[in-house]
Order: structure tokens, then sequence, then C-alpha cells
């Protein structure tokens, strides 16, 4: 297991190579010259030439792929093209917007899914059960963008029982800011995670040790509760930790239509001003968190399942 | 627990049954499973219904592109904001023109979106996978660090850079939708053919001289190819919410409807008590992507037999 760690611990440069590389074949490459959209199309030659000079893009490519490949370690990662901030600090002031959104929404989802999930998985066959699953696949067809529109609409806008948009920094300012985007939050994500619970916990139901137990005569809640759940904890945690990392990319789409002015709302801003260090960053940012958690979620896997044996 | 036993032992002998007919009728073994499969849709009759729903989609869509449905949509056929009544079923927009036309219209770039991006993901994850599968060694690590790394970045992110980088526009959001989404599928075929590369028919086809080639594509990748179409068929709804959601951003399509600009209205036209537009492509989407999750559960029930029973 030692081995195994270290192995996928030092799995994680490389990967971390490759994620630059995208990133850099995306927006240095592809991308092609920003000074364009920058000045507008009556710059001269000269004018675009200094610009290109200030931003470092006249540098040889090579540099410009480990300017990106150092961040990722550093985080510093210059600043905005646009407001001029480091974007380090933007980052900082942003995560907590953010995550007073999607944390309480993630936790209180994450919980309710699973409560929800093991009555269904108790009553599996009978008509709670597909009324369940039914629902789940439709709520989850559903665009999320008419989920926020609608709620906004009439529990804001028409019945005002929640601020229409807008954030106040400090603990219980922001809560009357946060309650509407929370429940949608936990709204979208209810259906994918009873989805995801449910089709684990039916996984183990199956097996012969439940077989054994009930062979024994426990009665069924016991299997459930503390055979099945115990086994069925081991993906579920693995499912969780995965997701913690688009928390603090926040919710893209809830900050731009309730005013948040987190993580998501400053990639939104970088988009459309054109701001290719802001969305570098993000795109780095989100892959380091990603690659950390998903390192995490592997090695919770090895110690907690022992069945697991890797080379 | 008994019941399972024996559904488990039903399908046996109905495989059994089907291989036994399949081969007095002299047609090939490989023939069964997906006659079996049909077999199973056919009893599922949510599976039908939304098979039936994807094709009437599909028929909306090919007329559409050809011309022969909403072909007007731009035209003002009414005043500006029209309530829904029998002369414009699901109202006009602000600039008088008929919502119905547009979703329609809708229709077709959703379904388009969903066909182009699934047709450049298939040959990339379809071959990247078997590759590495098949080979396996080093040809596999870097196969499998490239894939690691193309999801270590979150899809969202992946599909907003990609998209901006490319330009706006409909193509950008084909070849956003298609370069991000090919990994899920690569990964299910390298896992599948390596439980399938050391199995008694590859080694037959090794003893009677068959190449590499011969092997993987004569051979193992029909016996695979079913994951191509459950995945195509979950693959679908997600291009079509994000094509929704791309649309929405401002890096969408432009200048011709789709149900993601229509939503987007619809954020300045709520206010004003005008939601037709929103809740026609809403309904719209609603019923396709329902239904390409219903067809994707069900083809995965009746095409992975490791899934059946659960």
């Amino acid at each position: 297991m030692k081995n195994y760690i270290i192995k996928r611990l030092l799995y994680i440069i490389p990967v971390i190579f490759g994620v630059c590389f995208i990133i850099f074949v995306l927006f240095n490459l592809v991308g092609g010259d920003p000074t364009h959209m920058l000045l507008g199309k009556h710059a001269t030659a000269q004018q675009m030439e200094e610009l290109r000079r200030t931003l470092g893009l006249d540098r040889p490519l090579l540099y410009q792929y480990f300017d990106i490949v150092k961040s990722a370690f550093t985080f510093d990662f210059g600043r905005s093209w646009n407001t001029k901030q480091e974007i380090s600090t933007m980052i900082m002031d942003g995560a907590i917007p953010s995550l007073s959104v999607s944390l309480p929404g993630f936790i209180l989802s994450s919980i309710l899914g699973l409560i929800i999930s093991v009555v269904v998985a108790y009553y599996r066959g009978r008509k709670i059960d597909t009324v369940v699953r039914i629902a789940c696949i439709a709520g989850m067809s559903i665009s999320s963008l008419a989920y926020i529109l609608f709620f906004q609409w009439f529990f804001a806008y028409k019945l005002s029982l929640f601020e229409i948009s807008g954030y106040e920094y400090g603990f219980p300012n922001f809560l009357p800011y946060i309650l509407l985007p929370s429940i949608i939050w936990i709204i979208l994500s209810i259906g994918p995670d009873v989805r995801f619970y449910r089709t684990v916990i039916l996984d183990e139901i199956y097996q012969d040790y439940v077989r054994t137990a009930r062979a024994k005569g426990l009665s069924e809640i016991v299997i459930l509760l503390k055979h099945v759940l115990k086994n069925a904890m081991i993906p579920i945690i693995t499912y969780v930790v995965i997701q913690l990392p688009f928390l603090i990319l926040g919710a893209l789409l809830l900050e731009s239509f309730f005013s948040i002015p987190g993580l998501g709302g400053i990639t939104l801003n970088a988009l459309n001003s054109s701001d290719f260090p802001v969305i570098k960053a993000m795109a780095v940012l989100s892959a380091v968190a990603y690659i950390l958690f998903s390192l995490l979620s592997d090695i919770l896997y090895t110690v907690f399942d022992p069945r697991i044996k890797l080379k | 627990m008994s019941s399972n036993v024996s559904e488990t032992s039903m399908d046996l002998s109905d495989k059994m049954n089907s291989m036994i007919n399949s081969n007095q009728d002299g047609t090939h073994k490989t023939k069964s499973l997906w006659l079996d499969a049909f077999n199973n849709l056919k009893q599922d009759k949510a599976a039908l219904f939304s098979l039936f729903i994807v094709i009437l989609y599909s028929l909306v869509a090919i007329l559409s592109a050809l011309g022969i449905f909403s072909a007007d949509w731009n035209k003002e056929v009414g005043p500006s904001y029209a309530a829904p009544s029998m002369d414009y079923w699901l109202g006009t927009d602000i600039f008088g023109r008929d919502v119905v036309a547009k979703v329609i219209h809708g229709t077709q770039i959703a379904m388009s979106v969903g066909l182009v991006s699934s047709m450049i993901a298939i040959p990339i994850g379809l071959t990247l996978g078997a590759v590495a599968g098949y080979f396996g060694g080093w040809i596999d690590e870097v196969i499998v660090w490239f894939y690691t790394t193309f999801s270590s970045i979150p899809y969202i992110m992946l599909l907003m850079s990609i998209a901006f980088i490319l330009g706006k526009g409909l193509t950008s959001v084909y070849l956003a939708l298609g370069l991000t989404s090919w990994v899920t599928l690569c990964r299910l075929i390298r896992s599948e053919v390596m439980k399938h590369k050391n199995r008694d028919y590859v080694q037959a086809a090794t003893a009677i001289g068959g190449g590499h080639g011969r092997k993987l594509f004569k051979h193992i990748i029909p016996n695979v190819s079913h994951i191509i179409i459950i995945n195509t068929s979950l693959q679908f709804q997600i291009a079509i919410k994000s094509e929704v959601i791309l649309s929405y951003l401002g890096i969408g399509v432009q200048g011709q409807p789709s149900w993601g600009t229509m939503i987007d209205d619809a954020k300045l036209e709520l206010a004003r008590g005008v939601w037709w537009q929103l809740a026609g492509a809403t309904m719209a989407m609603f019923f396709i992507v329902l239904a390409f999750n219903i067809l994707g559960d069900a083809l995965r029930d009746a095409l992975d037999p490791k899934l059946k029973g659960k």
C-alpha cells in the first residue's frame, strides 16, 4: 500500500505538466494574438509590439509554458489584464462568497440525498422507490438555467421571500443572500446524488454477506444501516471527496444570476473581457484542486477498503 | 434474493434459447446479444416510448434542417410578446416571431449538437481506448496519462475555455463538446478491450494468423461496440444541456434561435410576465433529455449482461 501511495503521489507531477500543456496550447498557441482583442482594430503595429512585450508574449514559447507550470505550484498567476489586480488576491477574495453558497448547499444535499437513498433502498422495488427514481430522472432533465430563472422570478421577485440578488460580506450578513441560491443548489444536486447513492447501496444489497446476515435472522433495518451502509460508504466518500474541488470553483451560473462576487463570477467576467491570465489561473487552480482531491479520494479508498489490492 | 436468482436463471435459459435459435438460422453468434437486447428493450414500455420520442425529435430536426419546418422562424408573424393563443400556440417573442417555430429550430440545433459532438468524440475515444487496452505497456500508460490530464480540468472550465478560444458560434460548440466528451468512452472501451483481448475467440484469431489490426477491428471492437451506443445515448443529453449553458454564457450559438438563447432571453422577459419562451424551450428540452436518460439506462440494462438483475 505504501508503494502505491508513493507512486500515486508522484503521478500527479506528469498530470500537472499535462494540464498546463493543454492550457498552454489553448491560450498561448490556438488562442491567437490577444493584443488584437485588447487594443481594438485600429491599433498600430508598434502599440501591439509594445503591449506584447509588457504582457510577456514576445518570450520564447517554452518560457511561456513553464510560466504556467510554475503558477500551478506557486499559485502566483500574475496580474489581470483587465483590472490590473493581483490574480491570487482576486481568487482569495472570491473564494469566501463562493464557498458560502456552495458549502451549505453541498453538505445539506449530501446528507439529504443519503437519507432519501437509504429509505428508497429499504423499500426497493416498491412504489416509493419507483416514484423517487422517476422524480430524480425528471428533475435532472430540466435545464439548470430554467430552475434558477424560475425560482428567482417566482420566490424572490413575485413572492419577495428572498433577496433577488447581491451579497454582503461577514457571517450573519450574507445569510439572506445565500438562502435561495443554496436551496437551488440542493435541488440541482439531489437528483444525481440520490441516483448514485441508491445504485451503490443496491450493489451491496445483493452481496453474499447480506444473505448471511439475513440467514442469521437480522432485521432488514439493521442489515441496511449496520452492514450495507458501512460498505457503501466507501464509494460514497469517494464521490463526495471528488466533488469538493467544484465547490471552490463555485456555482458558476448561480453566482452570475444572483450577482454573488465569487470565483464563478470572476471567471465569467474574464471570459467576457478576454482576460486570458484570469481564465488560465482559474483553469490551473481548478485542475490542481481536482488532482489533489482525486489523489485524496484514491488514498482514502485504499485505506478504507482492504479488499482492494493494488500493484 | 430468491426472485433474483430465478431471474438470472431465466435470463440464462432465454439466452441459450436465442443462441440455439440463431445457430439453427445459421446466423452469427454475436447477433444474439443484439437480439437479446432488442427483446429486453421491447418489454420495457418506458424505453420504447423514449425511443419513440428520440425518433420524433430526430424527424423534426431533419425536417427543420431541410427547410420544411420552421424555415421562416425569422419572420414577424404578430405583435411583440403576444401571449399564447390559438394563432400562436406558444406566443411570440420581442420581434413578434412565432415561438413554436423558434422551438423547432432549436430542436434542430440541439439534435445537431448531440450528433456532431458524438461524431467527433466517438472516433477519438474508440481509437485511443481500443489501442490502449489492446497493446497495454507504455502505449497504455501514455494514453491513460493523456485522458487523466484531460479529465483533470473540470468539464465546465475546459468546455468554456475551448468554446471561448475557438470563437463564438455553432462550430465551436460542436468542437468544444466533441473534444471534451471522449474521455468516458475511452475509459470504458479500454477496460472492456483489456478483458476481451485474452479471450478464446481472440486466441483463435491469433492461431489462424490474424494480425493486430484484424484482431482488434474485426474481432474485439464489434464485441465491445455496445458501449458506444450506451455512451452516445447519455452523451447526447449532456451535449444538449451544455449547449444551453454555453449559449447563455454568450459563447454559444449566434444569430439563430436555440433553446439556450431562448432561455437567455427569458432572463429579461420574466419580470414582464412573458413566460412562454422559457416554458417552450424548457419543455422541449425536458422531453428529449428525459428520453435519452431513460433510453441510456435501458440500453445499459439490455446490453450489459453484468448489470442484469440489479
